[in-house]
């Protein structure tokens, strides 16, 4: 695993990004309408230890996420887990689409 | 192929960047639902659409399409119709729209509009300056973009003199009272949905519906927003029976319509999911949103019909239109 330590430096740019108070319980995953099992705790955890290339991989699960909050407004950490997943769409968009004037 | 995210994205930050919309549908259109109503240009209150309702239209239609691109190889031109789109404005080529399926939608607002005259609450209207409010550029990720888009608006708002806004859809009441507040420097501005207007008014009922509804409540208005008792007040003081959900208040299922753009297929999944858990509790399912309408309305089986809250509201609150 090849780890960027500026990852999350650059996912703070996208707004508020607070994956770091996960507990990893998976009340999230549960709940997910999509059942995408990476949304959002691996996900998050990914994006924390700088794990760029893994986050990157899941282009899909990030964009399929309904924003929906169900999964945030049961969450015992109280995670912005909407915002964090809008984090990481403003990241991908920002560097790897070239959409950062879009 | 699925539909391409970074073209798809692309042509909505270009679209909302020279043409200040998702869908630009084009002044006429947007201001359409107006006629007869003689609504007062500006004011210190307004009713802000944010096109919403307008667009429903267009949305139909481009989801229909996307349906049928989504895994083909068409789906390899998007990146040339950005490149197109960047010239000319493809939405009225891509999402053709009738007027009778504008005139359905547009009856909505003018329920609306009807609904707050007879609680006695007084209304301007901006016409053109009646801007999209970027929900979907937020939701997306498409941040520059938004941001600029963020302060046309309300510069558009303050030139006004508006101090009030009335909304008519959960997505724009988000973006303008808890989104554009973090992202426009030295915002203010007083923002209320018109059922959490109209649930501090006292409406007189003039007719009773005598009708068992299962209400769908949006995600964005219950859980972005808290605006979960005000539409079963207003149902229930129209004589409305209300059938609670598996799944509804704040633990509401999403309709899918937020996935409609890019993965048009799951968005059908999740839509069929909701409207069954709707239609066990009854056929007749009240929505209070144009995309949880447009996206349950699609997948509704035959037996189920789906409506807007304003078209109870309407006959039991409101004067038979002239």
């Amino acid at each position: 695993m090849k780890v960027d330590p500026q990852f999350l430096t650059s996912l703070h740019l996208g707004g508020e990004f607070d994956a770091q108070r996960c507990m990893n319980c998976g009340t999230c995953t549960a709940l997910c309408p999509l059942g995408v099992e990476i949304l959002p705790r691996k996900l998050f955890h990914y994006a924390m230890l700088g794990n760029r290339e893994a986050v990157l991989g899941q282009e899909e699960a990030i964009f399929s996420c309904l924003l929906c909050k169900l999964c945030e407004s049961n969450c015992p950490g109280g995670v912005h887990i909407a915002e964090n997943v809008r984090s990481l769409r403003t990241y991908l968009n920002r560097e790897v689409h070239g959409l950062a004037e879009a | 192929m699925p539909v391409p995210i970074k073209s798809t994205l692309g042509i909505l930050g270009d679209n909302l960047t020279k043409r200040q919309s998702a869908l630009p549908l084009g002044r006429r259109k947007v201001i359409a639902w107006t006629r007869g109503l003689n609504i007062p240009r500006g004011g210190k209150t307004v009713l802000y659409t944010g096109q919403m309702w307008q667009m429903v239209p267009a949305i139909n239609a481009m989801a229909h399409q996307l349906a049928r691109y989504e895994h083909s190889r068409l789906t390899a031109l998007f990146g040339f119709a950005r490149s197109m789109n960047k010239l000319v404005n493809l939405t009225p080529l891509l999402a053709r729209t009738t007027a009778k399926d504008r005139a359905e939608f547009d009856r909505r607002l003018r329920n609306i509009a009807r609904l707050l005259r007879a609680a006695g609450v007084e209304f301007g209207y901006l016409y053109e300056n009646d801007l999209y409010a970027g929900g979907l550029a937020h939701d997306e990720g498409l941040d520059r973009a938004l941001l600029a888009h963020a302060q046309l608006v309300y510069r558009n708002l303050r030139e006004a003199g508006v101090e009030r806004v009335i909304t008519v859809d959960p997505h724009t009441t988000n973006m303008l009272r808890s989104v554009y507040p973090k992202i426009v420097p030295e915002y203010h501005l007083e923002v209320q949905s018109y059922l959490e207007v109209l649930a501090e008014q006292k409406l007189a009922r003039r007719a009773p519906v005598d009708r068992t509804v299962a209400i769908h409540d949006s995600c964005v208005y219950a859980r972005y927003e808290g605006v979960v008792d005000q539409p079963r007040k207003l149902l229930t003081g129209a004589g409305v029976t209300i059938a609670e959900p598996e799944m509804s208040g704040k633990l509401t299922f999403c309709c899918g319509g937020p996935l409609e753009t890019l993965f048009p297929g799951k968005s059908a999944e999740i839509a069929t999911r909701r409207i069954g858990q709707l239609s066990a509790a009854s056929p007749q399912v009240v929505t209070a949103c144009p995309l949880c309408l447009a996206n349950l309305s699609r997948v509704a089986p035959p037996k189920t019909e789906v409506r807007d809250i304003s078209d109870y509201l309407v006959d039991a609150y409101c004067p038979a239109e002239a």
